[in-house]
């Protein structure tokens, strides 16, 4: 399989559908084992990591998923084919960066991967779009169980399952959600929110940014605590209790920039359709701080009814480009952020582009999704 | 048999701990069980109760052993100094060698937690399942009764009151 039949188009679950899709664009849950009777990646010589390897391979591709998978070896894989898997979060940075025989298992469908040798021996993890904790908690635990009745995993009865950091100890569960703030960012609450969130034991992180900034106001808030909780009472308090407060303050934000700031926030959204529209070169970093402000217009007027005259003005550019209903617009922004990202525009290019080159081909291509003739 | 904390009274309360595939067994009466603090349905964990006795005395490795600074595993040669420098584990074992080292490291990245209560392994053995599940619950129970949900731990009570005594 050719990572080329996946990267013309964005996975599933980040095609804007879901609960709470306003502000929840994804769900994740990754769980983090190794083998029993092995020592953990940092130990291994490169025939133990390459025996691991291939003992984790057959065990995963002979799952039974109902869906096809395929592998990819990341330590041989091109630079640029590794870009393209980490922008598609399909694995991590560390995945990519790290030495040594590893590899990755994706289901075509890609709702679930598998890193293997990573930090740990293995790293499952399931994706859903929106906020679905619950389900991808349950799919994990299921893919769990099947990989376990073929292997043994190393695990204490005074520790749980035994994981190279001791961050990860105990479940071994690292619950987390992808979420638009755009309102908080405009409003200068992030601060507040980052604060909040080291109260609560969550570690945030901007996407594809360093510390707080996010590209494109995304952000991923995780779970920082792995032991002494059961799988279910995390799963749940996050999602019942802190995912529901942080999307509140979100979408006070929003009410509150519709009420007292729509010139601000009207004006920013004009400039980002009159730039997506006519810019000749753009670079990524601009490309997604621009899409942000479009998505916000359209899940204002989804969700909030809202209808400023930016506002009206996008959706009639929606309707244009795209013949359906508003959500397939919010899709379209899904689209143009991840197939203009650096290793995607160049894969689908089929070679390699200077930067000049990207940022031109990106102003193309988004020209063309919002009706413009190139 | 007699109680092992007395040696007086008869032993009527029988404990079982099973640790990294280690067991222990402890064997006192019910007046000085209920000295240390537990009732004879067994709420306390046995973890607590064991360290209770164990930090009376002087371990070996106080009196004798090597300080954990200076120790390298068996099992894959790491130290604590690699820890340090890397990040990250050597093997599983490095958490029993390290342990004193360990787990304040582990107590406070994990808000104060040091045992698990979560899923175990379907291959472990029984006796091991029923009695990490019990601790499990009284974990559990604990963490609803701190966030005071009493709903949720009047329900925890109940299946652990469910639980077939051994």
């Amino acid at each position: 399989m050719r990572l080329t039949e996946i990267s013309r188009d964005i996975n599933e679950w980040f095609n804007g559908s879901g609960p709470l899709a306003d502000v929840v664009i994804s769900s994740r849950v990754r769980l983090a084992r190794n083998l029993a009777g092995c020592k953990f990646l940092s130990r291994c010589s490169s025939q133990e990591k390459a025996d691991i390897l291939q003992k984790l391979k057959d065990v995963l591709m002979s799952l039974e998923l109902g869906d096809e998978t395929f592998y990819v070896s990341v330590d041989k894989a091109s630079e640029l084919n590794r870009s393209f898997l980490v922008e598609r979060h399909l694995i991590s940075r560390h995945h990519a960066l790290t030495k040594g025989p590893r590899g990755v298992v994706i289901a075509r469908r890609e709702f679930f991967t598998a890193m293997i040798n990573e930090e740990d021996h293995l790293r499952i993890q399931v994706f859903e779009a929106g906020c679905q904790l619950t389900t991808c908690a349950e799919q994990i635990d299921h893919i769990d169980d099947m990989i376990e009745r073929k292997i043994e995993y190393a695990f204490s009865p005074r520790y749980g399952y035994l994981t190279a950091c001791p961050t990860n100890l105990g479940t071994g569960i690292r619950v987390s959600v992808m979420l638009h703030l755009p309102a908080l960012k405009m409003t200068n609450q992030i601060e507040k929110l980052l604060n909040a969130a080291k109260d609560m034991n969550l570690a945030v992180r901007g996407l594809f940014g360093e510390g707080t900034e996010a590209a494109s106001d995304l952000y991923q808030i995780s779970n920082q605590v792995t032991l002494g909780l059961s799988e279910e009472s995390i799963v749940s308090h996050f999602e019942k209790v802190i995912i529901p407060e942080i999307i509140e303050y979100e979408k006070a934000a929003r009410a509150r920039l519709l009420s007292a700031q729509v010139d601000t926030l009207d004006d920013k959204i004009s400039r980002a359709m009159a730039l997506l529209q006519n810019a000749r070169l753009i670079s990524s970093q601009e490309a997604l701080f621009l899409l942000s402000h479009l998505r916000l217009g359209l899940n204002m007027h989804q969700h909030m009814g809202a209808s400023t005259p930016a506002i009206k003005r996008l959706c009639e550019l929606g309707e244009s480009t795209d013949k359906s209903d508003a959500g397939l617009s919010i899709r379209t922004i899904n689209r143009l952020f991840m197939l203009t990202l650096p290793a995607h525009l160049q894969l689908n290019y089929g070679k390699p582009l200077d930067s000049t080159h990207r940022d031109a081909l990106r102003a193309k291509i988004i020209r063309e999704a919002l009706g413009q003739d190139s | 048999m007699q109680c092992q904390i007395c040696s007086k009274r008869a032993a009527t309360i029988h404990l079982t701990e099973i640790s990294d595939g280690v067991r222990t067994e402890m064997h006192i009466c019910e007046r000085c069980a209920a000295e240390q603090g537990i009732a004879a349905q067994s709420q306390i964990s046995i973890n607590e109760l064991l360290s209770n006795l164990l930090a009376s005395q002087p371990s070996d490795d106080e009196l004798f052993g090597p300080s954990e600074q200076d120790l390298s595993c068996p099992h894959c040669g790491f130290t604590m100094d690699r820890l340090r420098k890397e990040g990250t584990l050597g093997c599983p074992h490095d958490y029993e060698v390290f342990d004193k080292t360990l787990l304040p490291l582990i107590e406070r990245a994990q808000n104060g937690k040091t045992s698990h209560c979560g899923k175990v392994p379907s291959k472990m053995p029984p006796d091991t399942k029923k009695l990490m599940e019990m601790s499990g619950l009284q974990q559990q129970l604990d963490e609803a009764v701190r966030r005071e949900n009493y709903e949720l731990a009047a329900k925890l009570r109940d299946q652990m009151k469910k639980l077939p005594q051994r």
